[in-house]
């Protein structure tokens, strides 16, 4: 017998993330996703974000890893809340591991939560956890072919930004070309070229978070 | 309940494994609600855009679904090429190449109207 069904297969997690979502709504936070190959400078970003946004807004971290601590750790000496997620082998967050952390937060007192999902180009693109927008970071050693290689996540995501420029003279990688891929994926990308090592470029990064924050109606302290 | 294999190992799992288990799940409710006892075979439609590989789906379902009801189903997979509207001039065409650009006048204003998303189509169920 055969039986007609149509019915997206990703649709309990979205549901879930949709819950997530209207939670996160209800508390006025704003939520952003992560997101990364493995070493392109997730929690470096995250770390310098924290310093440079620290008079300005509130903010909070879920640290996802295949395993240990580390990155909560080094989140944590910035004297933010953070939660740390070890996913046991699976290569990106959903959103129940999402809702799992929310006993361990006061959303009230928090302007900003940021996912750093698990260090990988391809999985984590296709699970929503709630998030209001996705980032994610590609950096240059990684080369220009990235975003024909892996479209999903430079077409699902609201800004790139391009870390370690500081070792673009030593590298086979032409920013211009990674731009022009990325754009032709999706052409209303916002980008921007940075370095964690040197602080490049970062202002205007923090600018535009900020301007994403205020403009979601959240109150931020300062300019 | 005790993790199975797959959530206590230390190996990095490929995200069909947590497509399979939704689908999985999605099988068995349809299963329950057309009183079926055997499944023979599941049509899906796997989106161009999707990050699925239809090996890896295949190979994770064979797994999880070993020595219970659904052993033995074939999973059929359709990829689903990626289709745009353009907002502009509301041509319908392929997008080439990932590229979200309308042919005809350029715009970038792209609607995603095909080929992004995962879905089970048709079960056969006995």
């Amino acid at each position: 017998m055969k039986i007609s069904v149509v019915k997206d297969i990703l649709e309990a997690n979205d549901r879930i993330a949709q819950e997530n979502r209207a939670i996160f709504d209800e508390k006025g936070l704003v939520v952003f996703n992560l997101m990364s190959s493995p070493g392109a400078g997730k929690t470096s970003l995250l770390e310098k974000t924290i310093d440079g946004l620290k008079d300005h807004l509130r903010m909070g971290v879920i640290e996802g890893d295949i395993q240990s601590s580390q990155d909560a750790e080094r989140i944590a000496r910035k004297g933010i809340p953070v939660v740390q997620i070890n996913t046991g082998g699976a290569c990106h967050l959903d959103g129940n591991m999402i809702r799992d952390t929310f006993k361990s937060f006061n959303f009230d007192d928090l302007d900003l939560l940021v996912v750093e999902n698990v260090g990988n180009l391809v999985c984590p693109a296709e699970f929503q956890v709630g998030e209001d927008f996705k980032v994610m970071i590609l950096s240059v050693p990684e080369g220009e072919d990235k975003p024909s290689k892996y479209p999903l996540m430079f077409h699902e995501s609201k800004v790139l930004l391009i870390n370690k420029i500081d070792l673009l003279p030593y590298v086979d990688c032409n920013i211009e070309t990674i731009k022009e891929q990325a754009l032709k994926v999706n052409p209303h990308l916002t980008m921007f070229e940075i370095s964690c090592k040197t602080g490049e470029g970062l202002d205007a990064w923090y600018s535009w978070l900020k301007e994403a924050v205020r403009s979601r109606g959240v109150d931020l302290k300062g300019k | 309940m005790a993790p199975a294999w797959w959530e206590s190992q230390w190996v990095f799992i490929v995200h069909e494994m947590s497509i399979a288990q939704s689908l999985i799940d999605i099988l068995r409710e349809e299963m329950v609600k057309h009183d079926a006892g055997t499944l023979r075979s599941a049509r899906l439609h796997i989106g161009q855009l999707s990050a699925i590989v239809p090996d890896s789906l295949s190979f994770c379902f064979e797994v999880m679904t070993s020595g219970t009801e659904l052993e033995g189903a074939k999973l059929i997979m359709e990829i689903i090429p990626l289709k745009g509207t353009c907002r502009d001039c509301k041509h319908t065409f392929e997008i080439q190449d990932y590229t979200f650009e309308c042919p005809e006048c350029s715009s970038t204003e792209i609607d995603t109207i095909a080929g992004q998303n995962l879905s089970i189509v048709e079960m056969e169920v006995d």
